[in-house]
């Protein structure tokens, strides 16, 4: 009796087909599925600036458990993390900070601007603050709210995995040269050996 | 100022100005006897600085609080001391002239002030005589600039309406 | 009064100028101390000494702290806490706003306790102004402060917690502390940021059924404290990792300007609250918490109990909230009530001048502070006798007690650091402001 790890006992697929299995499974294209996996599991980077990082790291605690959405691990370093949820205000000085820590991510990433003061600076429209996030990094999602609430940003997070899961598998590739980053116009297909010179019989 | 009531303190050998607003005293001393007034402050009891910081009067329309024999200048230093004992507060200001803005550090009395005179550096433009770090602590050190000079406006950009391009 | 007696000697570790525990020097001669770490008089390489960068961005320096660490293998030598990430400018924006929107600045700052910006600020403006607040009002801004002391200080167990790898400590704190924000809510509509302590009283009356509430906070926490010690307490790996690191003295205190559970900590008794009474608190009774070595340690303690006393001032407060307005009806800063806005223009006008331009504030100075969960939290406010506060200048005690982290870390091994800057709180938005 044949067993596969995962399907089991395969012996009966030579008589009946897939029927045959004794476990089902899905088919479906790779697509789907790498978009789902990455949806189901976007870790953030702790990236909390000001207020808003007080209700981030509530709504990660016990009442609002945001480990529901497979998110509950904050990653401290940017290498492993796929999601930067920019919450609070974001200084001049703390600018370029952000873009190192954004270029120092992985692809494919995602960046949520928290609240008002990482969406558009806020009430503080001064000398100090960059008036809006989005100019230091691309924005996915905008969280509204002074301090958006956890169910804002839970619905923010909702919205992030709806637009993973329809939106373009590559959506930076040819933007940033990023991803895999390989073109295969980038690497003509080598010349063809010159034939060996025939020896005169 | 109905409230203020001017007398003049006498405080080891230069007099001092001195007034009682809300029931809190102010000190005026000049910049030259700005470190002895604190010194002896402190050997009253005045145990420790709770705040230092400046205030710019570039723009301010009167000057009316001021006790007689002051002259009043651009920058104003207010240091603000604590006397746990008698449970006593006192605050001196001190003026600073705008082609001249420093003043001596009070780093060597009381080195909690070392932050604040920091920031007050940064943020106004006063130096410190004699500070250990002077340096910008608030802002980045490449800078350039006094924001919170009443003469530096708000910094203020207009907000347009920004979309995110459709590529994304 | 003092429990300690200051001998004037003992802080002169903290007032020298070269060879103390500050690192004295701007990032760029620090990066050239890495590049060349030998010495230049034997051209030895000194291998092991190196600068640490800490932060800006780094899961246990409480937001956007950074440190640079002078390191000796293990050992942290000197050390500057660099600040500025978070530099809001909130003392220009101040000069922009009115008195009446003032608060909503100010409560930006320290974002943990919140309320206790907007009650200075509001004390200060109340000065100027020379308005008294109705009983009423005093007691509800009391009340709130206290509550939120225990929130704050329930946020400091949770994050103490988790930067000494008691993670469960993080889930717990946050549950208490979620309760208590749930009150807020209900009164102020608003979970944090609340804008609900502003001059001439506070915002809106305290909910239906408020004692119910506060009761039902008064019967869950202590239980949960109780639980607090037997978990963190009696544990010996915290306990070895807190006791004696980070040690300071009184004398040494008072001389950086530290106040707060950090001043208390070493055992010099003093409590804005009883020493300096301000809203009603001369009227409740409170122990005011001292520790006796100024370790680490005994910052953790100093806050637990502070909830404790604070739970017992909020208990009392239930029976002693007296009935009446909850802000003054001086119509120079209260708006006419809603009902005769639809009456009367003049009410309108007057609902509209408030709103738009503001009142006007007398020319004047003022220092006004009050006990924050952090220490002593002041502003500085002068006034034109306009409709903005000429110049507001808020003295966060974070930004003082932030002074004594390198002295804390002198000499102590890198992991100390961490349990020395969480025992410090310090709140990032309060010391950038
Ligand atoms: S949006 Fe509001 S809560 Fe968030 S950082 Fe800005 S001021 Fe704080």
């Amino acid at each position: 009796m044949a067993r596969v790890p995962i399907l089991g006992d395969i012996s009966g697929v030579l008589d009946e087909g897939l029927e045959g299995l004794e476990h089902n499974f899905v088919t479906a294209r790779i697509e789907d599925l790498v978009k789902w996996s990455r949806a189901r599991s976007c870790w953030p980077a702790t990236f909390g600036l000001a207020c808003c990082a007080i209700e981030m790291m509530a709504t990660g605690a016990a009442h609002y458990d945001l480990a529901r959405y497979g998110m509950e691990v904050f990653r401290a370093s940017p290498r492993q993390a796929d999601l930067m949820i920019v919450a609070g205000r974001v200084s001049q000085k703390m600018a370029p900070v952000l873009r190192q820590i954004y270029d120092q991510m992985m692809e494919p990433k995602w960046v949520i601007s928290m609240g008002v003061c990482a969406s558009s600076g806020g009430m503080f429209n001064n000398y100090a603050i960059v008036q809006g996030v989005d100019q230091v990094v691309p924005v996915d999602i905008y969280a509204p709210g002074c301090p958006p609430g956890p169910e804002t940003l839970m619905h923010a997070i909702l919205t992030l995995h709806d637009k993973i899961l329809t939106g373009e598998l590559t959506s930076r590739r040819e933007q940033t040269g990023a991803g895999a980053g390989f073109d295969l116009a980038d690497f003509p297909a080598p010349e063809p050996p010159a034939p060996e010179p025939e020896e005169a019989p | 100022m109905s409230e203020t009531d001017v007398a003049t303190e006498a405080h080891e050998d230069a007099p001092v100005a001195s007034t009682a607003l809300f029931g809190q005293a102010v000190l005026y001393p000049d910049r030259g006897a700005y470190l002895a007034t604190v010194e002896s402050l402190r050997d009253e009891g005045y145990c420790t600085a709770t705040d230092l910081t400046v205030v710019d009067y570039l723009t301010h329309p009167g000057r009316s609080g001021l006790p007689g024999g002051v002259q009043p200048e651009r920058f104003e230093v207010v240091v603000g001391l604590f006397d746990h004992a008698r449970r006593e507060r006192v605050r001196l200001r001190i003026q600073v002239p705008a082609d001249d803005p420093t003043v001596p550090s009070l780093f060597d009395l009381f080195p909690g002030t070392e932050a604040m005179e920091r920031e007050a550096w940064d943020l106004f433009g006063v130096s410190f005589e004699g500070h250990p770090d002077h340096s910008r602590i608030l802002l980045p050190e490449d800078w350039v600039g006094h924001p919170l000079r009443k003469d530096e406006g708000i910094g203020a950009i207009p907000v347009q309406f920004k979309s995110a391009s459709d590529r994304r | 009064m003092a429990a300690v007696r200051l001998d004037l000697g003992d802080d002169e570790r903290v007032r020298r100028r070269d060879g103390s525990a500050v690192l004295r020097m701007t990032e760029v001669e620090a990066a050239d101390l890495v590049l060349d770490p030998s010495d230049p008089v034997t051209g030895e390489r000194a291998d092991e000494r190196m600068i640490l960068n800490m932060g800006p961005a780094h899961p246990s320096t409480h937001g956007v702290l950074r440190l640079l660490l002078e390191m000796e293998g293990e050992t942290v030598l000197r050390s500057k806490p660099i600040i500025g990430y978070l530099h809001t400018g909130m003392e220009k924006t101040g000069e922009n706003l009115t008195f009446l929107q003032g608060p909503t600045n100010v409560t930006r700052m320290d974002y943990a306790s919140p309320l206790f910006s907007e009650l200075v600020f509001a004390l200060a403006t109340e000065q100027l102004l020379g308005i008294e607040v109705p009983e009423r009002a005093t007691w509800i801004r009391m009340l709130m402060c206290e509550l939120n002391r225990v929130a704050s200080h329930l946020l400091f167990q949770a994050t103490n917690g988790m930067d000494l790898g008691a993670v469960s400590m993080m889930i717990y704190g946050w549950r208490e502390r979620e309760e208590v924000l749930r009150f807020f809510e209900k009164v102020t509509g608003l979970r944090m940021n609340h804008n609900y302590i502003r001059p001439g009283g506070v915002a809106a009356d305290l909910s239906d059924g408020w004692q119910d509430d506060v009761r039902h906070l008064l019967d869950i926490i202590p239980p949960r404290l109780d639980e607090y010690e037997v978990l963190l307490n009696d544990q010996p790996i915290f306990r070895a990792r807190l006791q004696g690191v980070g040690v300071l003295a009184p004398a040494e205190a008072l001389a950086l300007s530290a106040t707060g559970p950090i001043l208390r900590a070493t055992g010099y008794d003093w409590d804005l609250r009883r020493d300096e009474p301000y809203l009603a608190y001369d009227r409740v009774d409170f122990d005011v918490v001292v520790g006796t070595c100024g370790d680490a340690f005994d910052r953790f303690a100093v806050r637990l109990e502070e909830i404790r006393q604070s739970l017992h001032i909020v208990e009392q407060i239930l029976d002693l909230l007296p009935d009446g307005d909850y802000r003054t009806q001086d119509k120079k800063v209260t708006p006419p009530p809603r009902a005769r806005i639809d009456e009367s223009m003049e009410a309108l006008i007057h609902h509209f001048k408030i709103f738009t331009e503001g009142f006007h504030v007398p020319e004047g100075e003022v220092y006004a502070a009050v006990e924050s969960p952090r220490g002593e939290l002041g502003c500085y406010l002068v006034s034109d006798g306009g409709p903005k506060p000429y110049r507001m200048h808020i003295r966060g005690p974070s930004f003082a007690n932030l002074q004594t982290l390198p002295h804390l870390m002198h000499g102590r091994l890198v992991a100390d650091a961490v349990a020395v800057i969480s025992s410090v709180d310090p709140i990032m938005g309060e010391v950038d402001r």
